[in-house]
């Protein structure tokens, strides 16, 4: 079982769950095991051609899957894999 | 008595200066040279918010000898719950003054320069270009994808920093061949997908802690000690009080920052980000299933049969609410439409008028015939029907 952690702006779509323990051995499994339990997930990870969005960034341990084998990147027990989305809160606050 | 200053090559400090500086002083690690190079340098602060009221305030009392700050807003009474560099007799002013006045009290050695400007394509380059290291604490994806090329094109620093909630982001961008902004994140989400501060709120402390990362890196970087904050994410997390550390590598193929660099000048963000221009005509088409709030009113009063929904979450309801609205989160919306008449008459609010558009095209495109948006949300009936309304 790995842990996958849900960032703040995508736990409205996730049961307002921070964290869930899912099985797999790529990411790529773990990831569609999350997203058949929470469909609503999908569009915000998944463009509609079944790429992850580029403002979407999901690392295991603390490596960018990018730069480490993509949904293919293997998962091992004890592993925690990030979601990061892109946010840009800072400042005004402003409508 | 203060010496007259000069910022430009400061050779040395005044007594006073010696004073007001001892503790930095008597730590090696910055020491009287130390000390002369953060006198020396030039920051630039890029909003005056919830990042940029701790950093101004810091960067203020740690002696930066000459801090730029590009705003153009104004202090409101919803800025107050985070933005500490100003207080509620600042509400009205203009944030750039509010903010001077609190660090030049702080620190009277320092010098402001206040850019009132929106950043742009134009004048981005032309502003940024006399600062050492560029600190962003814009809300905006468009200004922070603007700042990120102007400062890899300028080979300036850019210490970033970026709030929703109760998490916070931090990295230093751009500095000696590290990765940029473009290398954590190619695109920027399209427009509505992610909600921003205003919409999606921020906890007050949050960008307090998130600014004093990027003030200590930016004191850090002028020092040059310590490890910066490069090819390092850092996430914090404050509900659950955790610190998280991600890899964050420079992307070879970064269209501004790779090894085939195919962006070379400023572009246009706002179409980068997909957000139609202030100026496009969109107006026809966003007004056809618009009701104003007064028209609102006169329905209520007349007692027409009609529904109003308020599209907002139950924690907003609680703050204020219309009058014979009902509440259906926009979220359960899909699940509660068997609650709702295809044929009758539905008005449907939120705050601003954002989500209840989107309630409006859910509805018609489920079969509802008759929805009408309610233009400018529960803000405009405060301001148009009922002032007792209050505003969040």
């Amino acid at each position: 079982m790995a842990k996958i952690l849900i960032p703040t702006p995508l736990r409205q779509y996730a049961d307002k769950k921070d964290s869930l323990e899912l099985s797999g051995g790529t990411v790529g499994e773990v990831l569609k095991s999350l997203t058949s339990q929470y469909a609503d997930l999908r569009k915000h990870l998944y463009t509609d051609d079944g790429r992850l969005r580029s403002f979407v960034n999901v690392y295991v341990n603390d490596e960018d899957i990018r730069y480490s084998g993509k949904d293919a990147t293997p998962v091992k027990d004890g592993d925690t894999i990030s979601i990061v989305p892109s946010i840009a809160g800072g400042s005004h606050g402003r409508h | 008595m203060a010496a007259i200053e000069t910022p430009a090559a400061p050779a040395a400090l005044s007594n006073e200066e010696i004073q007001r500086y001892s503790r930095h002083l008597i730590m090696p690690e910055v020491g009287m040279e130390g000390q002369l190079k953060l006198k020396a340098a030039k920051v630039l602060l890029v909003g005056t918010g919830g990042l940029g009221a701790p950093l101004g305030m810091y960067l203020a009392a740690a002696g930066i000898g000459r801090i730029g700050l590009v705003d153009f807003d104004v202090v409101d009474y919803s800025n107050l719950q985070r933005q500490i560099i100003h207080g509620t007799k600042d509400v009205g002013r203009k944030k750039l003054d509010s903010a001077a006045d609190t660090m030049l009290d702080i620190n009277p050695h320092i010098r402001i320069d206040r850019h009132e400007v929106a950043l742009t394509s134009e004048n981005a380059l032309d502003i940024l270009k006399d600062y050492d290291i560029v600190v962003d604490g814009t809300d905006n994806f468009p200004t922070r994808y603007l700042v990120n090329d102007a400062c890899v094109l300028l080979k300036k620093p850019n210490v970033y920093g970026s709030i929703f909630r109760f998490e916070g982001q931090s990295t230093v961008f751009a500095y000696e061949g590290g990765p940029c902004y473009r290398c954590l994140y190619p695109e920027p989400p399209p427009p509505g997908l992610v909600p921003s501060c205003a919409e999606g709120g921020v906890l007050g402390i949050l960008p307090g802690l998130i600014g004093v990362v990027q003030a200590t890196e930016t004191v850090k970087l002028i020092l040059g000690t310590g490890e910066p904050l490069v090819g390092r994410l850092l996430l914090y997390d404050a509900l659950a009080m955790r610190f998280r550390e991600l890899r964050l590598r420079r992307n070879p193929e970064c269209p501004v920052c790779g090894d085939h660099p195919t962006v070379t000048k400023l572009i246009d963000y706002q179409q980068f980000c997909g957000i139609p221009h202030a100026d496009a005509k969109i107006e026809p088409v966003a007004n056809l299933g618009e009701i104003e709030p007064t028209e609102v009113k006169q329905k209520i009063d007349r007692g027409d049969a009609f529904v109003l929904i308020d599209v907002r979450e139950l924690h907003e309801y609680q703050i204020c609410r219309i009058p014979t609205s009902k509440l259906i989160p926009l979220g359960e919306l899909p699940k509660r439409l068997n609650e709702l008449d295809k044929d009758a008459e539905i008005v449907a609010h939120c705050k601003s008028g954002i989500r209840s558009a989107k309630a409006v095209d859910l509805l018609k495109q489920s079969g509802f015939r008759n929805v009408r948006n309610l233009k400018g949300g529960i803000l405009a009936w405060s301001d148009k029907v009922d002032p007792s309304v209050p505003k969040y």
